[in-house]
């Protein structure tokens, strides 16, 4: 729906179109979504005795993740330069970054994929410990996202062949777009910052195990 | 127009037409009709739900009793809970918020209507989702809250909580969507001058309500994304086995259960608070009062949860600091019920339905929350928790409150949605069996709640001493199924024979008593201009020196342009919505028979999206076209 420009927002009260408040609204109650997945996981990481040795500390792979985490942050900043050339109605620069976040989306789920295929192969799946139940919940419902961005952004550098009014034409399309990539985004710097980080840095193996 | 069509082979321009008939509802846009859906396809649940409480009701008016099997019972008080609350009160709610917003605030729509069509059907199709596992083998039992671990498939083996778990998923997008939808029309779409602080009390309140959805829905979504897992996908979130703290479940349950609480109460307060001014013909006392302390119940809301659960041992640190907040909440609620009375205070009172309900919610509603304080009282609550007390005490606000609040919006708003009056003398008659049954019905659940008897019992021994309050009990559930068959019986008679009401018929002060009855499809010819508080109220009167309403010679300037309409542009009806909402329903139906469902429903769904996306909101009728518009 959102990617539509035709709603009949001529006049509001507020100035803001009604497509940008709806976003802002929706990211708004998905705030409320990953917060309790991430406070679901806080509450029930530490259940140490219960891991069957495949704790936080052992299984998590700081540098890998960290490079998946900085292809996520740069897909952002392609983003943002997609977004000002549909504002300078430049269609080709458009073209080169929307490719540009897509390929950088997709090179992040890559990472994802390889880290799911690695946890399964040692032994941690959705059902072995509470600690995989909620790590891929979690991180599988922030994969999910993703993939919809990516389909979004997608079907988006389809539009800007087909229906070039719908991108460069109004640029709000892009604009909202965007608004839900970086809201992606920044979800993935806080489960970053408190499964991997959090969880896993000043902690050997043994301990916990 | 051309580029686009060839995406989808020309699909996009071909826009449904039909302006009577099913098809016309199937792909309405038109926020009234979508109202008119939701009212009625609630009042159809008030129904199905009334009568699960009746066979409950049945099965308890004697001891040892066999009108149902305990299982049967189990079904019952769970689907009953459900079907009040997410099938009948949040809907009917919605039903108000559909037709009203934009006449309350001067606008000819909704800020989405397709989005809003979506919401109505999915509602729809989540409902039937949810009733349908009476056919598959049993409704699910466990409660409305459905606590773990009982949901488990190792004491839950049935499909029963998969049913109500896939039906609340489909139900919470439905709400979402149409949350969304709400707040971005109330603060973006007022009419020229319709500040915040002009907005009708309504309004405020259905937009606090959208937020309390827009953040509580999310959190009952992953708890039973949560709990699905567990039934499907073999995690152990709720697996005290396996380390699984269960309280976890009901911490997100009622995180989500108390904002929901407010969600069902706000929009009753916000309908009295428009009907008290009318019929006492004064303004409303402490406008902005009203306001914050709803805003301050919805902010407040959030902190209130644990007091579901001061029986589960959290410690009397956590249990003192949710009695204290749960005591303070009291204080805006309370605030309310004083503006209320001031309101009427010194009025020139007109006893008409909608106030005799609007009255009888206040008195139900203050009896509920003095119960409601009782329990907030930690210690208090320990004996009172789990007993009748709590069942007579949540019907005091849900059904003497909210349901009252209701059906005083009906008695009101009737003229303004039909043109027609409905007929005082029956509407008299069903306000009265009603409060009496009501009263008969669940006051006696306070003697039995302190005597000990517990809920979600299917029956109980003639030692035990419940007897006699039981009986009453059943007994006043007559007198409300009565009330319902007088409420039936008015509206055919006023189908009939009702008279008819005129535009403004209760000498009502908001924006939607300015247009006629039923409203034109485009809502208002041209769009008001608003310069005060009640400014249609000021339009009619203004003041003498004493501070009394005198009228105004020449009426209201009713702003009703003689060449109606021809040149607005309103949406265009669409296929979509509907399709993508039988698409989500088939999604989640396909976990529950075959996985073949879902990924058809998925397809459907795609297409939906993409095809929703491309078409434009707004087609313009080729006559429009040779004006050059």
């Amino acid at each position: 729906m959102a990617l539509s420009n035709q709603e009949p927002d001529h006049y509001t009260s507020t100035g803001l179109s009604h497509r940008k408040l709806l976003m802002w609204t929706f990211l708004g109650s998905e705030c409320l979504f990953f917060g309790t997945l991430i406070a679901n996981h806080m509450i029930n990481r530490n259940k140490a005795d219960l891991l069957h040795g495949l704790s936080p500390a052992c299984i998590l792979d700081i540098p890998i993740t960290s490079t998946s985490t900085f292809v996520l942050l740069m897909s952002s900043m392609a983003m943002v330069l997609a977004v000002a050339a549909a504002e300078q109605g430049n269609v080709k620069h458009v073209r080169i970054w929307l490719l540009g976040t897509i390929l950088l989306g997709i090179g992040f789920l890559g990472f994802q994929v390889y880290e799911f295929k690695a946890f399964v192969d040692e032994g941690l799946t959705i059902g072995t410990n509470l600690f995989g139940s909620t790590f891929f919940t979690l991180t599988g419902f922030h994969g999910a996202h993703v993939t919809l961005g990516v389909i979004w952004l997608l079907s988006m550098f389809v539009m800007s062949y087909k229906r070039r009014d719908l991108v460069t034409g109004d640029p709000l399309n892009l604009d909202i777009a965007g608004l839900y990539w970086h809201f992606v985004d920044i979800v993935w710097i806080v489960i970053f910052t408190v499964v991997y980080l959090v969880g896993a840095i000043g902690l050997s193996c043994t301990e916990i195990g | 127009m051309a580029t686009g069509n060839e995406l989808l082979g020309g699909v996009l321009a071909k826009r449904p037409v039909a302006a009577t008939g099913l098809m016309s509802w199937l792909t309405t846009i038109d926020h009234k009709r979508i109202g008119i859906l939701y009212g009625t396809t609630a009042f159809i649940f008030f129904i199905v739900g009334g009568l699960e409480a009746f066979l409950m009701r049945l099965q308890l008016s004697s001891p040892n009793a066999g009108v149902v099997s305990p299982e049967v019972y189990n079904q019952m008080f769970t689907m009953h809970g459900t079907t009040m609350i997410f099938l009948v009160v949040m809907p009917m709610g919605a039903a108000f918020f559909n037709y009203m917003i934009p006449l309350m605030i001067g606008a000819r729509d909704v800020a989405f209507p397709r989005l809003n069509a979506f919401s109505y059907w999915t509602f729809l199709f989540g409902a039937l989702l949810l009733n349908f596992s009476f056919l598959a083998g049993g409704a699910p039992n466990v409660g409305w809250f459905a606590y773990a671990p009982l949901t488990s498939t190792t004491f839950s083996s049935g499909h029963g909580v998969d049913y109500w778990v896939l039906g609340l998923q489909v139900l919470g997008i439905s709400s979402l969507a149409a949350a969304f939808n709400f707040i971005v029309t109330i603060v973006n779409m007022r009419a020229p001058g319709m500040s915040m602080m002009r907005l009708p009390v309504f309004v405020w309140m259905t937009l606090i309500v959208s937020f309390l959805l827009v953040l509580a829905f999310p959190v009952l979504t992953v708890a039973i994304t949560l709990l699905l897992f567990d039934r499907l996908f073999g995690t152990t979130f709720f697996e005290v086995a396996a380390g699984a703290n269960p309280l976890i479940w009901q911490h997100f349950f009622w995180a989500f259960g108390h904002p929901e609480v407010y969600i069902l109460i706000l929009p009753a307060m916000g309908i009295v608070s428009e009907i008290l001014p009318v019929f006492s013909r004064k303004p409303l006392f402490g406008y902005t009062v009203v306001v914050f302390s709803g805003v301050l119940i919805g902010f407040m809301g959030w902190g209130v949860w644990s007091h579901h659960m001061f029986t589960v041992g959290l410690g009397p640190v956590a249990n003192s600091a949710f009695a204290l907040i749960t005591m303070l909440i009291a204080v805006p609620t309370g605030i309310k019920i004083f503006n209320w009375m001031a309101t009427m205070w010194g009025g020139s009172i007109r006893f008409t339905t909608p106030m005799l309900f609007a009255i009888g919610f206040i008195a139900m509603f203050v009896i509920g929350g003095l119960s409601g304080v009782m329990h907030a009282v930690a210690p208090s609550d320990t004996q009172q928790s789990d007993t009748y007390f709590i069942v007579a005490h949540l019907h005091y606000v849900l059904f003497g409150g909210s349901v009252l609040g209701l059906f005083a919006g009906i008695y009101y708003w009737w003229p303004k949605i039909t043109g027609k009056m409905l007929n005082e003398l029956l509407g008299k008659v069903q306000f009265w069996l009603f409060f009496v049954g009501f009263n008969v019905t669940f006051f006696p659940m306070h003697f039995l709640g302190m005597d000990g008897m517990p809920r979600r019992i299917y029956t109980y021994t003639s030692e035990q001493g419940w007897e006699f309050w039981n009986a009453i009990s059943t007994a006043g559930v007559l007198f409300i199924g009565l009330s319902l068959f007088v409420f039936i019986q008015n509206l055919i008679h006023t189908r009939r024979h009702g008279e008819m009401a005129g535009d403004d018929p209760w000498d009502g002060r908001t924006l939607e008593w300015s247009i006629s009855s039923p409203p034109p499809h485009y809502n208002f010819a041209k769009i008001p201009n608003v310069g005060a508080r009640d400014d249609f109220w000021g339009q009619k009167y203004s003041e003498d020196s004493e501070g009394r309403a005198v009228r105004i010679v020449q009426g209201g300037s009713k702003g009703k342009a003689e060449e109606e309409g021809h040149n607005i542009h309103m949406p265009t009806p669409s296929y979509y919505p509907v399709l993508l909402a039988a698409g989500i329903c088939m999604i989640a139906s396909g976990f529950l028979s075959h996985l073949a469902v879902t990924f058809i429903g998925g397809i459907l769904s795609v297409i939906s999206i993409y095809a929703w996306a491309l078409e434009p909101a707004t087609v313009s009728n080729s006559n429009d076209d040779e004006r050059g518009s």
